[in-house]
Formats: structure tokens, C-alpha cells, sequence
């Protein structure tokens, strides 16, 4: 009995929630005179005319604002990936004497948030001339703090007695570390690279900064809201469009959330 | 630092610990911790037309903080992070706990409840604007089927906050299923068994036994909704642009308004803004590490 409740629940919630995922997905596939009703009619003459027109339309181009949000999400998580997995190594197995002011310097910066510092980022961003490239997208985001702090939770707990049999069989840190340490701590690297690619596609304040004087650097995150600034817009376009910038993470999360709940639980839960 | 420790140092491991740690070092440098300093620079300066910091204004843009409007938009933030923490976190437990029940289709659903985490700030905006816009709102036709007139959702500056904060409640649900189910899944049956032997049921259950098991599953969700509502720019700005007369202008709205807004160049305004952003930050998290996490229950 309780569990006929259980099911009414979630099928209710369900239907509340993901009510506005199905208008996104279905709604790019119908005319405006389906989707201009209260409710809208989701069983109208399905379409591709909105997702040619919103691929075709030239107020905001979408291919250009794709290739940009691929570049953004792409070099963001690999450059994670990179410098945190070398900062984290050398602070679980090299010896430094700055090991633990380090670890609290960039465990402080998990801590900054990104608007109090967008300012002064803007200002020097410019003042590097380099605002015009697709570089001003992705350079203050190449380190992250967060990173390094999950890779550190994996790596220091890395049985011991491995490492201790590689250092005796004579390999080096840089072997250690590419053939048996990160092949070990995948599902941490795996949860570092869906996180950071998320964060990347979906960042938003950075880029609408950085296209405001230079509307090739939109990414599909911007370009959406620049859609939707221009007046004649029509709701089956709009929806389209943001269908399209939803392919990447929708699939990230339908596939990848395994590996994030394992690697965000296991390094930062417990 | 001992003798021993020091004498152990070979110059390849120098190197190659240098070699490690700059590029994480050098970025998070830059871009983080340098601007910071910057920040507090930039925060005693005046801008001219184009928004180079030209003059030295002293603690004039921070003698603007002091004022009733600066105090609204602190208000209005703390007031939206309240509504986004408490619904962002309640909701997805009303979810999880029936999800963690071992029953037929629980994997399909859990799935299907994160796919909100995929949307981008921008994109949940527009599409929860078309969602409320009168033209075809499906939410405004459920509440006329129960005889309810529908508000001005982002146009009656009384419900605007409310509206953009519900978006943002619908955007973090996804996550925060998911680690909260992931602490349940986790939960050690023989204690949850031994407490049903021992009479617990029901709500005294779920607040004595299994909330306290899940506490660190909880208080993650609690920390990590309260900065992604503290930083939310995207849905003011697609959905209100901080409006209708500032109703929904946060305080993450307020720094992007100042600055970049417009063209507006107020970078010395948007600067002290934005330290109060970091200090607000910092307090939030030092209360929630020092008075939360004690009640935490690590096993």
C-alpha cells in the first residue's frame, strides 16, 4: 500500500519536474501556432523548421557559439585535469617544505568566489590585448583549487604498499604517475573531467563579459540569451536553440553521473 | 624541518616538485589570487568614461555601501539564498528518501530526476520564462483549472524573487538528488534494522536515526547550494535583468549591473561589491564549518 503512494509521489514530482525538459526538447520540434496555446499543444505537427531556422538564423550564429562552448568546456577540463593532477601529486608525494601552506593556499581559493574577482580579471584580461581571442574565454579558469583538493582525497589514498613496490623496482615519479597512479584513481579523474566540463559549457558571467564587445566569443550559453533579447524570436526557435546547447551535458548526466557520484563521495561527502 | 628531511632533498625531485606545482600555482595566482588584492585597489578608485581607474577616491565607494539601497540589495540576497537553501534541499530529500526504498523503476526515476542539472543558468531561464509566459503558460493553466489567477510571475516586483529563486530551487535539484541519494544508498541496514526493532518508525525514524547517518551527505548539499545561490547571475539577468525596479537586482546582479552593465564601468563600486561578496562568502562558511559541521556525524 505504502509503496502505491511512493510511486504517486515520484510520478507526480516527475511529471512537475521534468515537465519543462520535455517543452524544451519537444517544443523545438513544433510551429509556434502549437506552442503559442495555454497549455501548449505538445501533440501539434512535429518540425525541423525551428532547429534548421535556429541553426540557419544570422542574429546570433549557433555553429560559431557551438565550436566556442566546445573549445570552453574541452581545454577547461583537460587543463584541470592537467594542473591538478600534478599539483596534487606533488603535494601527496614529493617532499616540500611548503606542502601545507600550499594545500591551505589553494584550498583558500575553492573559497573566492568568482564574482568578487571578475573585475580586476576583465580589466587585466584586456590589458593583456588578448580580449579579441577565444583564449580571454578559457585563461583565469585553467587552475581550479577544487581540483587539486579532489585529486589529493584520491591520491593520498592510494594503498602505500604500491607505491612502496614501484619505488623499489625503480620507478620514477613521472612513470609512477602515468602508468599506475592515475590509471588507479580513475573514477576521481573521471568525476574531475564531467565536473569540469560542465562548469566550463555552462559558465555564463565570464563569457557574457568577454562577447560583450565581441560577438564571435559568444558561446551557446550567451548566444541563447542574446536569442531571446531580440524581440521576434519565436518560442519553437528559442527552444531549439537551447535543445542544442543541452546535447552535451544531457548526455554527460544521463552517463556520466555514476562517475560523479563516486568520485564527489568518495572525496568529499566522507 | 629537520636535518634529516632537508638532506634527503635531491635537485631532480626540486625540480621536479617546481616543475608540479607551477602551472596550478602560477593560474590559481593570477587569476585568484592576485586579482584579489586588485580588487581591494581598484575598490578606492574612480573610473573614467571608458572605466580606467583613473583617481584616488579613498572610501567613498565604500561609504556607498552604507547606504539603504546598498542594504536592500544585502536584504533581498540574503532573503533569496534563504528560499533557494531551504527548498533546494528539502525538496530533493522528499525525493530521495521514497527513491532509496528498494523497489521496481527507482534507478529510472533517480535518472530522470538529475536531468535539470544539465541546464545552464541562461537556458533554464528561458525556457521557465516561456513556462510562465501568459501566451502559454502550462503553470498558469494548472491554476486556473483550480480556480487561482496567476500572478505577474516576473513582472509584480512582490513575486519576481520568488519566481527567479523557484528556478534556481528547479536547477540545483538535480545535484543535490544526487548525493543525497547517494548518502542514503550508503546508509548501514543493520542500524537502520536494528532502530525499526527497537520501535523507531516514521518520522522519528527519519529525524532520530537516518538524518543524523546522512548529516554529512546533508550539510555537503547545504554548503554547496548556499554559494550557487549566493553567485546566481544567470536567472536574474535572462529572466528580470534585476527587475521590475529592482526587486530581484542580487547582490551577484549588482556587481555585473555596476561594471558591466550598460556600459556602466563602475568598476571601483562593483570591486568593494565584490569584497562584500567574498566576506559574505567567508562568514556564510564559517558559520556553516563551525556551528553546522560539530553536529555532523561522521562515522
Amino acid at each position: 500500500m505504502t509503496s502505491t503512494f511512493t510511486y504517486i509521489w515520484l510520478v507526480v514530482a516527475a511529471v512537475v519536474l521534468l515537465f519543462p525538459i520535455l517543452l524544451t526538447v519537444l517544443g523545438g520540434f513544433l510551429p509556434s501556432i502549437d506552442l503559442l496555446r495555454q497549455p501548449p499543444n505538445l501533440l501539434g505537427h512535429y518540425t525541423v523548421d525551428s532547429y534548421i531556422g535556429a541553426l540557419r538564423q544570422t542574429v546570433v550564429p549557433l555553429l560559431p557559439a557551438f565550436g566556442n562552448s566546445l573549445f570552453v568546456g574541452l581545454v577547461i577540463m583537460l587543463a584541470h585535469l592537467a594542473t591538478s593532477c600534478l599539483a596534487a601529486y606533488a603535494l601527496v608525494f614529493l617532499r616540500t617544505p611548503l606542502r601545507t601552506p600550499l594545500f591551505w593556499l589553494f584550498m583558500a581559493t575553492i573559497m573566492v568566489p568568482y564574482e568578487a574577482i571578475v573585475v580586476p580579471n576583465a580589466l587585466f584580461i584586456r590589458s593583456l590585448g588578448i580580449g579579441d581571442s577565444r583564449f580571454a574565454l578559457v585563461l583565469p579558469f585553467l587552475a581550479n583549487g577544487f581540483g587539486v583538493f579532489l585529486l589529493r582525497q584520491a591520491f593520498r589514498q592510494f594503498p602505500g604498499e604500491l607505491r612502496d613496490a614501484a619505488t623499489i623496482d625503480g620507478c620514477g615519479h613521472v612513470r609512477f604517475l602515468f602508468t599506475i597512479l592515475l590509471p588507479g584513481c580513475r573514477p576521481a579523474i573521471a568525476a574531475l573531467a564531467v565536473w569540469s566540463f560542465l562548469q566550463g559549457w555552462n559558465m555564463y558571467f565570464w563569457p557574457l563579459i568577454i562577447s560583450s564587445t565581441n560577438n564571435s566569443l559568444n558561446t551557446l550559453q550567451t548566444a541563447v540569451f542574446a536569442l531571446r533579447s531580440n524581440d521576434s524570436a519565436d518560442p519553437g526557435l528559442l527552444l531549439a536553440g537551447i535543445t542544442i546547447t543541452l546535447l552535451p551535458t544531457l548526455l554527460l548526466v544521463l552517463f556520466g553521473q555514476r562517475w560523479l557520484v563516486r568520485g564527489f563521495t568518495a572525496g568529499a561527502v566522507k | 624541518m629537520s636535518q634529516s628531511v632537508i638532506s634527503r632533498w635531491n635537485p631532480r625531485e626540486l625540480a621536479l616538485t617546481v616543475l608540479f606545482l607551477a602551472p596550478a600555482v602560477v593560474g590559481l595566482g593570477a587569476f585568484v589570487i592576485f586579482p584579489l588584492f586588485q580588487a581591494v585597489y581598484l575598490a578606492t578608485m574612480g573610473s573614467d568614461i571608458l572605466g580606467n581607474p583613473t583617481r584616488f577616491v579613498g572610501f567613498q565607494h565604500f561609504e556607498e555601501l552604507f547606504t539603504p539601497d546598498f542594504g536592500a540589495v544585502l536584504a533581498r540576497t540574503a532573503a533569496f539564498t534563504l528560499m533557494v537553501v531551504v527548498a533546494g534541499v528539502v525538496l530533493p530529500m522528499t525525493l530521495a528518501v521514497p527513491l532509496s526504498q528498494r523497489l521496481p523503476g527507482m534507478r529510472v526515476f533517480r535518472t530522470l530526476f538529475t536531468l535539470p542539472f544539465a541546464y545552464s543558468a541562461s537556458a533554464a531561464s528561458v525556457v521557465w520564462l516561456l513556462m510562465l509566459n501568459p501566451a502559454m503558460s502550462p503553470v498558469n493553466w494548472l491554476l486556473q483549472l483550480v480556480g487561482v489567477a496567476a500572478p505577474g510571475w516576473t513582472t509584480d516586483s512582490g513575486w519576481a524573487l520568488v519566481t527567479v529563486a523557484g528556478v534556481t530551487v528547479w536547477m540545483v535539484s538535480g545535484f543535490n538528488l544526487l548525493v543525497l541519494a547517494a548518502g542514503l544508498a550508503g546508509l548501514d541496514e543493520q542500524v537502520l534494522e536494528a532502530a525499526r526493532i527497537d520501535g523507531a518508525s516514521g518520522v522519528r525514524h527519519f529525524t532520530g536515526i537516518v538524518l543524523p547517518m546522512i548529516s554529512p551527505s546533508l550539510f555537503f548539499v547545504i554548503v554547496t547550494t548556499t554559494l550557487t545561490a549566493l553567485q546566481s547571475l544567470g536567472q536574474p539577468q535572462v529572466m528580470t535583468d534585476g527587475g521590475p525596479n529592482g526587486a530581484t537586482s542580487t547582490l551577484v546582479y549588482s556587481i555585473f549591473n555596476q561594471a558591466f552593465h550598460n556600459n556602466n564601468s563602475n568598476y571601483g563600486l562593483a570591486s568593494a561589491q565584490g569584497l562584500v561578496l567574498l566576506i559574505v562568502g567567508v562568514l556564510l562558511a564559517a558559520v556553516q564549518f563551525g556551528v553546522i559541521e560539530r553536529r555532523v556525524h561522521y562515522r
